[in-house]
């Protein structure tokens, strides 16, 4: 039987199990949204393209599928540009469907029309302009193998008008290959002989885990080999929950503000070994001092992250899980009771930087935003899917919140998008309706994708988002008041400017505002007991400062713990 | 470290699109692209592109790699100089003296493309020393335009 294009599209998207789609309709793409009204597809309507991004990303992070998003040509495209950056600096498989117009068009300037595989081309992991209907099921097949496979990423369709009304004889796609970009996913021996080696002679030894280990599902195998040698472990903002956040041996994440105690370490040890980090300025400080007495061992998929910021002593190039597999059968064939007691100094000495320079902040008159997450935390026991925004309201959520599981803890780390948590609170909350999901918000980025509140009203999402609500720009006005003189240009955004309870109740959602320290609890205990959507705004402590800090190219020794006091 | 010129070969699918991700990963990354030329392979659905740039041997090897993760790359190559063979070609136009212009064409072994009265279109092939000699040579001479390729290897 010969089927249309957009029948094809869907055929090919339900064979790679896709059952949820994020988008918005337009001319391009009417044929589609028509096939889709006939079928079984989930297609959540968003009111903003971008929202329709990060909400596919959303899903893509707290489930590890691939998030699938459509939408139309030109200002629908260019819409998601920044969901796609968002996504493919993060590693996140996704999918992005545009409509194109029709063939015979394409480079005359046609009404919506743009060169989106050219605009996309630098931050898609690939991307595929469909000029023919037979190419059709195999590109889908191609476009999800590439999301899904080695570093993970985003890969975008591009699908004129044409193309989706064309007909022919549906055929099962073939199995892609890559050529050279096909992953590697098995380590060399030597490099794993050598890193237990060095195990044995660690003095020292600290684990950086990153993103890696949650896209490469690694978890399980990295906690039996930290447990195995007693190695303390810290992380990259990417990498929370790719280890419990409870755990004894974890020490918090590290770098630009992480804790004090996994930055000494970091900067002190013999042997560091990384598990899917790509060392990012954020995480390294200055490059000549990041742990500059430590044999280097990287773990990482992708062979352009080896010796790209940090040059790196013994490299090898696999997936995260097999590589932690091997190394685990490896250290049983060797004498573990040794490795493990011999760690004993080291294990005391973070303990003691623990009690140096703790994470903690001081009460006042106003709620501070510190207390709001840590009390979230403890009325929740951890138990959510937590998204955040950008600004001090993430590092807050990064410091005070304790990620125990892999894939619950949904963040921009390598774009920094404001604008990103709302709408992927919902594409989690789409993927797990039955489980609490929370946005953890600053004033100015809940007001990028505030819009997608209506889209929670209506498909009722029940994310709540948590305002710390401190009238300011918080994090660059940071900035200013250390660098700058406390010049506050532009970062004053007034506070009560909108009235997010009003706001929340126009959308028909549920809003609730807490100004005193005391009101924290209750308000957080009648928002998340609230079976709807809810927007929480927390009046916080205007010029709270997110600490520890290390100043952008200092060494991570460098820190600031608190105003006035270095390090 | 030790900045030098490399040679990368590539085989890459032969789409409208490739050479823009090619030329995009260079300039994205901040690498530069000294010449290139391109051509289809023996298989017309593939085609070769050699590639001279500038840098580290550090940075050659995250120029490859990079190259490499294009999901159009079918294999990248750092051509070591020792292993391969390489030629450059380059047309000039020179005016003047016809005896002089022969004299020339005598020593640097050029082949002779057009010969009008007022000048002459002459064409070198060699490795890119053999050019850039034959280059100084010509400039002696009332030397008016030229136009040199990319290199190619094998
Ligand atoms: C889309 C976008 N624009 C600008 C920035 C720069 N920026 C980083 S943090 C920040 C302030 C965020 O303010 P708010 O959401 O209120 O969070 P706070 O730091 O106050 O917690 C800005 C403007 C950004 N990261 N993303
Ligand atoms: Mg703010």
């Amino acid at each position: 039987m010969e089927l249309n294009g957009s029948q094809i599209l869907l055929r090919a998207l339900m064979n790679e199990g896709v059952d949820t789609i994020f988008g918005y309709p337009g001319g391009s793409i009417l044929d589609i949204h028509d096939e889709l009204f006939k079928s079984s597809f989930k297609h959540i309507l968003v009111r903003h393209e971008q929202g329709a991004a990060h909400a596919a990303d959303g899903y893509a992070r707290s489930s590890g599928k691939v998030g699938v998003c459509l939408v139309t040509s030109g200002p629908g495209a260019t819409n998601t540009v920044t969901g796609i950056a968002t996504a493919y600096m993060d590693s996140i498989p996704m999918v992005i469907v545009t409509g194109q117009v029709p063939t015979p068009f394409i480079g005359t300037d046609a009404f919506q029309e743009v060169d989106i595989t050219g605009i996309t081309r630098p931050c898609t992991k690939h991307n595929f302009l469909v000029r023919h209907i037979d190419e059709l099921a195999n590109t889908v097949r191609e476009a999800f193998y590439i999301a899904r496979s080695g570093r993970p990423g985003p890969v975008l369709i591009d699908l004129p008008k044409d193309v989706m009304r064309a007909m022919t004889e549906y055929r099962e796609p073939v199995s892609p290959s890559q050529g050279s970009a096909e992953p590697v996913y098995l380590p060399d021996a030597g490099p794993l002989t050598e890193t237990v080696n060095l195990i044995k002679k660690a003095k020292k030894p600290v684990l950086l885990i990153g993103g890696g280990v949650i896209h490469g599902r690694a978890t399980a195998e990295l906690i039996e080999f930290a447990h195995k040698v007693n190695i303390p472990v810290t992380s990259t903002l990417m990498g929370l929950g790719g280890f419990p956040g409870t755990d004894p041996l974890w020490m918090g994440m590290l770098g630009m503000h992480g804790t004090y105690y996994a930055n000494m370490a970091i900067s002190d040890c013999d042997l560091l070994i990384t598990v899917g980090v790509r060392f990012s300025d954020r995480v390294t400080g200055r490059l000549a001092t990041f742990a500059s007495n430590a044999t280097i061992v990287q773990i990482d998929i992708d062979a352009t992250s080896i010796n790209k910021n940090v040059l790196v002593h013994i490299p090898i190039v696999s997936d995260c899980r097999s590589a932690l597999i091997q190394l685990n059968a490896l250290l049983d064939r060797n004498g573990l009771e040794k490795i493990r007691e011999g760690r004993e100094d080291w294990i005391t000495r973070i303990g003691e930087w623990r009690t140096e320079g703790p994470m903690s902040y001081c009460q006042g008159e106003a709620i501070k935003p510190q207390c709001v997450i840590e009390t979230l935390y403890r009325m929740t026991k951890g138990d959510a899917i937590v998204a955040t925004e950008v600004g001090q309201n993430q590092m807050w959520a990064a410091q005070f919140f304790r990620f125990d599981k892999p894939n619950t803890f949904l963040t921009s780390g390598g774009l920094g998008t404001m604008g990103y948590g709302f709408p992927a609170a919902i594409g989690a909350q789409v993927a797990f309706p039955d489980r609490l999901v929370v946005d953890i918000a600053g004033d100015g980025s809940i007001q990028m994708n505030i819009q997608e509140l209506a889209t929670a009203v209506n498909y009722k999402l029940p994310v709540k988002v948590v305002i710390l609500n401190n009238g300011y720009l918080g994090m660059v006005r940071q900035w200013q008041e250390l660098f700058y003189e406390k010049r506050y240009a532009n970062t004053g955004i007034g506070g009560q400017v909108p009235d997010f309870v009003k706001l929340a109740e126009a959308y028909g959602a549920l809003g609730l505002r807490a100004v005193k320290p005391g009101e924290v609890e209750a308000t957080l205990a009648k928002g998340l007991e609230h079976p709807g959507p809810v927007l929480m705004d927390f009046v916080v402590e205007a010029e709270e400062k997110v600490f520890p800090m290390v100043n952008p190219g200092a060494s991570l020794t460098d820190m600031k713990l608190s105003s006035g006091i270095g390090m | 470290m030790d900045v030098q010129e490399h040679t990368i070969s590539l085989l890459v699918h032969n789409k409208p699109d490739v050479l823009a991700r090619i030329a995009g990963t260079f300039s994205g990354r901040g690498y530069n692209i000294e010449n290139i030329s391109a051509n289809v392979t023996m298989n017309p659905k593939i085609t070769k592109i050699t590639i001279v740039t500038v840098g580290t041997q550090a940075t050659m090897v995250q120029v490859e790699n990079q190259l490499k993760k294009l999901v159009d790359v079918i294999q990248a190559t750092h051509m070591k100089s020792r292993e391969s063979v390489r030629r450059e070609m380059v047309l000039v136009t020179v005016g003047g003296d016809r005896e002089k212009v022969m004299k020339a064409v005598g020593e640097l072994g050029c082949r002779v493309l057009k010969e009008k009265p007022d000048h002459f279109v002459l064409e070198v092939t060699g490795s890119k020393e053999e050019i850039d000699q034959a280059l100084t040579y010509l400039e002696t001479l009332d030397m008016k335009d030229m136009s040199r390729s990319g290199m190619v290897v094998l």
